[in-house]
């Protein structure tokens, strides 16, 4: 019997693909978030290439939020969720599970759309690969922490206003260390550090983070 | 897994409120002492400081506001852990009773970092300091608490989900405030704000130390205050509310 | 079918929501092939109870055991012994009518598919999106799934919903075959009647 981490991944997935006009929306989001930067500042080299980095993390963070606060009130309002709990499958694996395929149909593109931006941003090539690693490290710990406001709030009719309150001053280590490592290769220096750092906390966060995700969901549903 | 059995008397509400009572007038009365005391001793007795001189006093009430507002969302996050472990309501009172006054403290401590701030190196806030910046921070998670508590309508489930948050909020906090930490040592401006605790003599420490206890005990009968004011909301039907509020003399 | 005699107990079971008491004092004991028949009006905590029953809310006072194990704290092994359908069906409408069932098998360990879906008169719509049936027909695909995998324990919220005549008549013998086989059952329902049987326990809320 397949596992049923892969089984509830699989579904999420094909789910995902029959909603096809929603899974671009955290992308377009993302980019015209980024977009509005240059407008509001202004189209000077020097001074986007100093805000770039920056920019373009806050937006991956708020896009991520967009993406995944919903990532279980589908589940709840069609009786799924509580299908899923009661099922014999850990609900922390279920919680996995869920968190990973929205992870990649939502994040990983907006990991892959980055570099083009970045460009766009006057950064100089050598930060791209960089940046786009830093992302691939820290959105894991990003997507758990959002996902576990989505927990909480689950049960909320209009949860998806307060997730930022509860999950974005959560993030800012990954804010301070990923930007960090766009800006010591944008030196020349090596990024190990931070992306170490970024490293550690995400298997901090897929390690205990479904277990909150767990509690918090049975709580919600009671 | 068996209590023992102060345990269980401090779970209790009845015996609480009615500690809560006694202790209160003490508490409350010790602390305006200490803090009329060291105010007079820190504002008025307490010679100036050769750097800074009569702007540094506000520390009497900057330090104490700092040191309690950091710490007290470790308070609530054992507080919230032991009610959502145990199933203790009271506890969950304790936690909801600490958090306005934790986050009371933190906007005191920024406020008057500000104001001293200001005089002293030309501005309000500074980016650059980590304390400031992690004192935002923990301001929002004291917001994050209450925000996420008041949107449930039931109060038993506003309880056990805030105490998932706080108890993943204290873990994370080490975290942030060495990020925010380092963050800021990277970025050194051409003004480096610090506050520096300035050189202390013994006639600055001794009012520091009244203020701080004074802000302790003041602490202490504000949260005594709102737990009755809790304790009352939850157990508005109880028997024993009800016998108290007939009771002569009340 | 494991018949392992495995028994729902309920001790002092009290409920409170929203500041009010919507029962206390509750206790009953089900065996195996025996079944328990939930009344009430609306709003009288039918639900609720149901859903304290299968672990997925906590009752304010009092405890629910299944096998000697509180219900809320099944481990995840134990919790394939338990069918809970509530109110809400849980289809995902994106997916086939085949591929939930087919989710659920997978999870719950299930085969028979198909037999199911014939015996339901879904057949036709096996390969329709869940979005696209009637409420009738997302009840019977609801219910499929009892069949599909076997749980010793049936708690069944106003299961005749939005079921014509054929599909009520198709449920009753489920239930019959299922309480027959040594299963239980715990049934909310307006009409006590059609699914009422010697030795049922009926509880009044």
């Amino acid at each position: 019997m397949k596992s049923a981490f892969v089984v509830i991944l699989r579904r999420d997935l094909k789910i995902a693909f029959r909603r096809t006009s929603e899974l671009a929306n955290p992308l377009l989001f993302f980019l015209i978030v980024a977009s509005l930067f240059p407008l509001a500042l202004s189209p000077d080299a020097a001074q986007l290439r100093n805000v770039g980095a920056g920019v373009l993390w806050v937006a991956a963070l708020l896009s991520s939020l967009l993406a995944l606060e919903g990532l279980f009130r589908a589940d709840a309002d069609d009786g799924s969720l509580e299908q899923l709990m009661l099922s014999p499958v850990p609900v922390a694996v279920m919680a996995l599970a869920k968190v990973t395929a929205h992870w990649l149909v939502t994040v990983v593109p907006l990991i892959l759309l980055m570099p083009v931006l970045a460009y766009s941003f006057y950064l100089p090539l050598e930060v791209l690969p960089v940046m786009a690693f830093a992302l691939l490290l820290a959105t894991p710990t990003l997507s758990v922490l959002v996902a576990l406001g989505a927990a909480l709030t689950v049960s909320l009719r209009r949860g998806g206003s307060i997730i930022g309150l509860l999950v974005l001053p959560l993030t800012a280590p990954l804010l301070i260390f990923g930007t960090r490592a766009a800006d010591l290769s944008s030196h020349g220096e090596p990024a190990a550090g931070p992306l170490y750092l970024l490293a550690a906390l995400a298997v901090f966060a897929v390690a205990l983070g479904p277990i909150a995700i767990a509690a918090a969901l049975k709580v919600g549903l009671d | 897994m068996p209590l023992p059995r102060w345990f269980h008397v401090l779970g209790s509400p009845p015996y609480v409120y009615r500690l809560a009572d006694v202790c209160r007038p003490w508490i409350g009365w010790l602390a305006l002492l200490l803090l009329v005391v060291g105010a007079f001793a820190g504002l008025v007795l307490a010679p100036p400081d050769y750097q800074m001189g009569d702007s540094f006093r506000i520390i009497y009430v900057h330090v104490p506001a700092a040191y309690l507002g950091t710490r007290l969302y470790l308070l609530l996050a054992i507080a919230a852990a032991v009610g959502f472990i145990w199933r203790i309501k009271l506890a969950h009172a304790v936690a909801a009773s600490v958090a306005p006054l934790g986050a009371a403290f933190v906007i005191v401590a920024m406020a008057t970092g500000a104001i001293w701030g200001k005089p002293m190196w030309g501005t309000y806030w500074q980016w650059g300091d980590a304390r400031l910046v992690s004192w935002l921070v923990q301001l929002f998670l004291y917001l994050g608490y209450m925000a996420l508590r008041a949107s449930f309508e039931d109060r038993d489930q506003a309880d056990r989900v805030s105490a998932i948050l706080a108890v993943v909020g204290i873990v994370n906090v080490p975290i942030i405030y060495y990020s925010v930490e380092w963050w800021t040592t990277l970025h050194q401006g051409p003004t480096i704000m610090k506050f520096d605790r300035p050189s202390i003599t013994v006639d600055m420490l001794i009012p520091l130390l009244m203020m701080i206890a004074g802000f302790v005990l003041c602490f202490v009968w504000l949260l005594l205050n709102r737990l009755q004011g809790e304790i009352v909301e939850r157990e508005r039907d109880a028997r024993w509310l009800q016998q108290l509020a007939t009771e002569p003399g009340k | 079918m494991t018949t392992h005699g495995a028994v729902l107990r309920a001790d002092g079971v009290a409920i409170w929501r929203g500041g009010r008491c919507l029962f206390e004092g509750l206790d009953f004991t089900l065996g195996p092939g025996r079944l328990a028949l939930l009344v009430g009006p609306n709003g009288a905590g039918k639900t609720t109870l149901l859903r304290v029953l299968a672990g997925l809310a906590e009752p304010t006072s009092g405890s629910v055991t299944w096998d000697g194990i509180p219900v809320g704290s099944l481990p995840p092994e134990r919790r394939g012994t338990i069918a809970y359908r509530g109110h809400l069906d849980g289809l995902k409408r994106d997916l086939t009518v085949f591929e939930n069932l087919r989710f659920h098998a997978a999870l719950w360990g299930g085969t028979g598919e198909w037999e199911v879906l014939h015996e339901l008169k879904l057949e036709g719509n096996a390969h329709m999106r869940a979005r696209h049936l009637s409420a009738g027909q997302r009840r019977r695909a609801a219910l499929a799934t009892l069949r599909l995998v076997s749980t010793p324990m049936w708690i069944l919220d106003e299961p005749m919903t939005n079921l014509d005549s054929d599909g009520r008549a198709t449920i009753r013998e489920w239930v019959s075959q299922h309480l027959s086989f040594g299963g239980s059952a715990v049934i909310a329902t307006h009409q006590p009647d059609e699914l009422a049987r010697p030795g049922a326990l009926v509880i009044e809320l």
